[in-house]
């Protein structure tokens, strides 16, 4: 095993974590906010990605496609805020799964019914194709350390906007006690709308800067979504800090993983038995990272004891 | 209430009419079609008893439906081949014969729920769902990368396994057993829920401190709600696969979880006979219009989001008015 494999694979991890952080973020922020858990988020990543194929192929140009994801993604997040998810607020997590159930099943055969089955492809702007050299001789792909720079400079945004601005400030008043902020004469429903659109703009950007890298279809989103929703409560729902810590985590887990345990179990078995086995268990390995974390820690890393 | 029977009576003597119709009219379509709402009605009826009863809101009984589903795949696989599944320190060889098949389901999906249900219990509410979700996961990933039986491309059975005394192929007679299966699930889910078992259990839903002020343990009464569950819902895998002749890790899959509880919900949350009508409404729904259009899952969503928000008892809600039964 030589560092510059390793150096490559926890690069992956911290590219993959991010990524996972921006869906994580959204997810976790609804949730500590409005108390909903959403499983159509994922669906809001598609959109984000079908948007910004879409759009760039049409025009060509990359950051107009970013722009259109966002903006496909947050109108999506409004609509579906103000037809749906407002009703399910009071609404027990049963109802809630439900309801959001139905909204992937809509949306993903909706876009199947636009765009057809087969997959759309976005491409890597020309100025970010190609790899870098990195200090140390390690050659990486330069999208990818652009998508972690992206990933952690809207995680600082985000501490920024929750910390130090006004709206920060609503947001982290209505997670303790909405009916107090309403009295004080903050629209409640219209900061809820606002927050619902955030993390769907967030999840949309997600989807377009990985729809650059993997093909852009239906379905995209679910997988996704469940290791988002892994991440949040390995984190601690309802916490930032806990989903970028918990992103991060789960991001490097799964990529080391899929790359030591083969090696390791490599040491005591033959090679081909050691390939798939290291395998079979490096695709378990995040959801047995979260059961332990809920098992000793049963409200996640971060999470406010219930 | 007596609505809420006559209902249920009604339900029972059309899901046995349908396919005795078809059986005279010779379309064995229609019975399969009969045989696929017995078989998911039944995991929805194992599900029913952990979420109606014990309002654990699992979103993880793919697991069981899958490990019923490779019991069946993997005895009936080893049969096929003439190879033992183990040779020491015992000898265990594969098997055809259907009630094996079911109490090796049975068993091993118990036991799963059991040791799921140990680990997942300590948690609640939105970590209680997440956590079963990620256990699906697990087993699922599992299931496509394990390359020993079949991997991602899951395992075919070319013959359907015996039933002593039975001819299995016939479709008739493949239904009458799911059938009586479901009947006994059903007469075991109304005899718990009348018990002080499943009247403390769904105490301890309604009000938990107060169950456990007078001294009952409710982590128990929750466990063991979800043992049964688990293993009713891996029953109906072993029929299911039987049904299909083959296994794959979609058994597994969240989609899979989803699904069943698409079931309980549709046709009404701790109804004796919601699972009955869900799983009845959703295959009407799959046939018909699946028929119409490639695209029916959107109408599905649109059917499944007006019940969550509107129509909250489920059809044998809506049908039979609001008071539930045993509650």
């Amino acid at each position: 095993m030589s560092p510059i494999l390793l150096i490559e694979q926890i690069l992956n991890g911290l590219q993959f974590g991010v990524m996972l952080f921006l869906m994580a973020a959204g997810l976790t922020l609804i949730f500590g906010v409005m108390g909903l858990i959403n499983l159509a988020h994922g669906s809001l990543y598609m959109i984000g990605a079908f948007a910004a194929a879409a759009v760039a192929g049409w025009s060509g140009s990359f950051l107009l496609a970013l722009a259109a994801a966002l903006a496909a993604a947050a109108a999506a997040g409004v609509l579906v805020e103000i037809l749906v998810i407002r009703r399910l607020y009071r609404r027990d997590h049963l109802d809630q799964v439900l309801a959001t159930f139905a909204l992937i099943l809509i949306f993903s055969e909706g876009t199947r019914w636009l765009f057809g089955s087969f997959p759309l492809y976005l491409d890597v702007p020309e100025a970010l194709s190609g790899p870098v050299t990195l200090p140390g001789g390690i050659r990486y792909p330069l999208y990818r350390l652009v998508i972690i720079a992206i990933g952690l400079a809207v995680a600082a945004g985000l501490f920024w906007l929750i910390a130090r601005t006004r709206i920060g400030i609503r947001i982290r008043a209505g997670e303790n006690d909405r009916e107090m902020i309403a009295a004080l004469g903050v629209d409640i429903s219209r900061l809820y709308t606002l927050v619902f659109a955030l993390g769907a703009a967030l999840a949309g950007l997600a989807g377009a800067l990985v729809g650059a890298l993997q093909s852009v279809q239906v379905g995209m989103g679910e997988p996704v979504l469940i290791l988002a929703l892994v991440v949040i409560v390995i984190g601690g729902i309802g916490s930032i800090r806990g989903a970028l810590v918990g992103a991060l985590l789960v991001g490097l887990t799964d990529k080391l993983g899929g790359f030591l345990l083969p090696l390791l179990f490599r040491g005591f078995m033959e090679p081909a038995a050691a390939t798939s086995a290291g395998a079979a268990l490096a695709s378990m390995l995040i959801y047995i990272l979260m059961a332990g974390v809920l098992i000793f820690r049963p409200t996640g890393l971060f999470g406010a004891g219930t | 209430m007596r609505r809420e029977r006559l209902i249920n009576a009604a339900l029972l003597l059309a899901l046995l009419a349908v396919p005795l119709w078809a059986w005279a009219a010779d379309e064995p379509f229609t019975i399969t079609l009969a045989t696929r709402v017995a078989i998911l009605a039944l995991a929805g009826v194992g599900l029913n008893i952990a979420l109606g009863l014990g309002g654990l809101v699992s979103l993880g009984h793919a697991i069981f439906f899958g490990i019923g589903g490779y019991a069946m795949g993997i005895l009936a696989s080893h049969a096929q081949d003439h190879a033992p599944l183990l040779e020491s320190p015992l000898l265990i060889e594969g098997t055809k014969s259907m009630p094996v098949i079911w109490l090796v389901a049975v068993i091993a999906s118990a036991l799963a729920a059991l040791v799921i249900g140990v680990l997942s219990l300590r948690t609640s509410g939105v970590y209680f769902i997440m956590i079963t979700l990620a256990f699906g996961q697990m087993f699922f990933f599992f299931a496509v990368s394990w390359p020993a039986y079949g991997g991602e491309d899951g395992l075919s059975i070319y013959v359907r396994n015996e039933f002593p005394g039975l001819n299995t192929l016939d479709p008739i007679q493949f239904f009458a057993l799911c059938f009586a299966l479901l009947a006994g699930a059903l007469l075991l889910n109304a005899r718990l829920a009348r018990a002080p078992f499943g009247l403390a259990l769904s105490a301890a839903r309604q009000n938990e401190a107060r169950v456990q002020s007078v001294g009952i343990d409710s982590f128990r009464l929750r466990l063991v709600a979800f043992t049964i569950s688990g293993a009713i819902t891996g029953l109906a895998g072993a029929l299911f696969a039987d049904l299909n002749r083959f296994v794959s890790p979609a058994m597994f899959s969240w989609q899979t979880s989803g699904e069943i509880m698409i079931f309980v919900i549709l046709g009404g949350v701790g109804r004796l006979f919601g699972p009955v009508a869900g799983a009845a409404l959703f295959i009407l729904l799959e046939h018909f219009l699946g028929g119409l259009s490639e695209y029916w899952h959107v109408f599905l969503g649109l059917l499944l989001l007006g019940v969550v928000l509107f129509a909250r008892g489920g059809l044998i809600g809506t049908l039979a008015g609001r008071e539930v039964a045993h509650d």
